[in-house]
């Protein structure tokens, strides 16, 4: 799906939900290099829809882009849940999927298990969830070898 | 040397590129730019506007482009785009080049006429 076609629903709508905003979810297909990426898309133009800060989106959208092609490049299937809410917004990751053997070690800038051929794409350069630390307020990520790997991203709203 | 801002048109047109994807060249502008084939330093270090060099070719270097709000692709060095690449540049509106020169050439060349890259 193209980015520029999604509607938003206003905010004095959803203003009567407590504290949700606006939520979503993305369907994440495993090895899908194509579309890969246009969750994140979507995500940028709905938080730009919004009126949400510029330099905000631009965090949101490196991080977001990361964790998608995590997805894409290491797991079999996946979802993206994105929530806003008047103080932050909240980005919950979640394959089906090989796991995060070491986390630790995952978070060293460099650190990579990529294949050839996703590094001659130039994916896999090991700055995924740095780049994903770097950009958001809060990074939790919890995972199990040979099952998946659920990543939440929280950033602050200015 | 001093900083400019110049169209898609000017650097199209001294640099020969092939335009893959892209239409009044003449209106959108270019300020600065970022070189790399590295797609986690493109979308952590690429600023807004810039015009992007690079020598990938697959479709997702569109995503990327869109995320930051580039200005324009670059694709050097004899590399075909695939055309799913071209396909999602035309849906997205990103304007998509293709030269046989290397990257360093065209980088040069684009420097020379004030463009840089901070």
């Amino acid at each position: 799906m193209v980015c520029d076609q999604f509607i938003v629903r206003k905010i004095s709508k959803i203003a009567k939900m407590k504290d949700i905003i606006y939520k979503q979810e993305f369907n994440i297909q495993g090895g899908d290099f194509i579309n890969g990426g246009e969750a994140s898309c979507k995500i940028s133009t709905i938080l730009k829809e919004i009126g949400i800060d510029p330099e905000v989106i631009l965090r949101v959208a490196v991080a977001s882009y990361e964790a998608e092609m995590n997805v894409v490049m290491y797991a079999q299937q996946g979802t993206i849940i994105f929530i806003l809410t008047p103080v932050k917004l909240v980005l919950q990751i979640e394959d089906i999927g090989p796991g995060i053997e070491d986390i630790n070690r995952a978070m060293v800038p460099g650190f990579s298990t990529a294949t050839d051929e996703m590094r001659e794409m130039g994916f896999g350069a090991g700055m995924g969830l740095p780049n994903i630390k770097e950009n958001s307020d809060v990074l939790n990520i919890d995972s199990e070898t040979g099952k998946g790997t659920k990543l939440e991203i929280i950033i602050n709203l200015p | 040397m001093s900083k400019k801002i110049i169209s898609l048109e000017q650097i199209k047109t001294s640099l020969n590129l092939e335009v893959l994807q892209g239409n009044q060249l003449d209106k959108k502008k270019v300020n600065k730019g970022y070189v790399g084939d590295v797609l986690s330093n493109v979308i952590a270090q690429a600023k807004p506007g810039d015009i992007w060099i690079t020598c990938q070719g697959h479709p997702n270097i569109v995503a990327v482009a869109v995320l930051k709000k580039l200005s324009a692709i670059i694709i050097v060095g004899k590399r075909n785009p695939e055309p799913a690449t071209v396909q999602k540049a035309k849906t997205e509106n990103i304007p998509l080049f293709k030269t046989e020169l290397p990257a360093f050439e065209v980088v040069g060349k684009i420097y020379q006429q004030g463009v840089f890259g901070i």
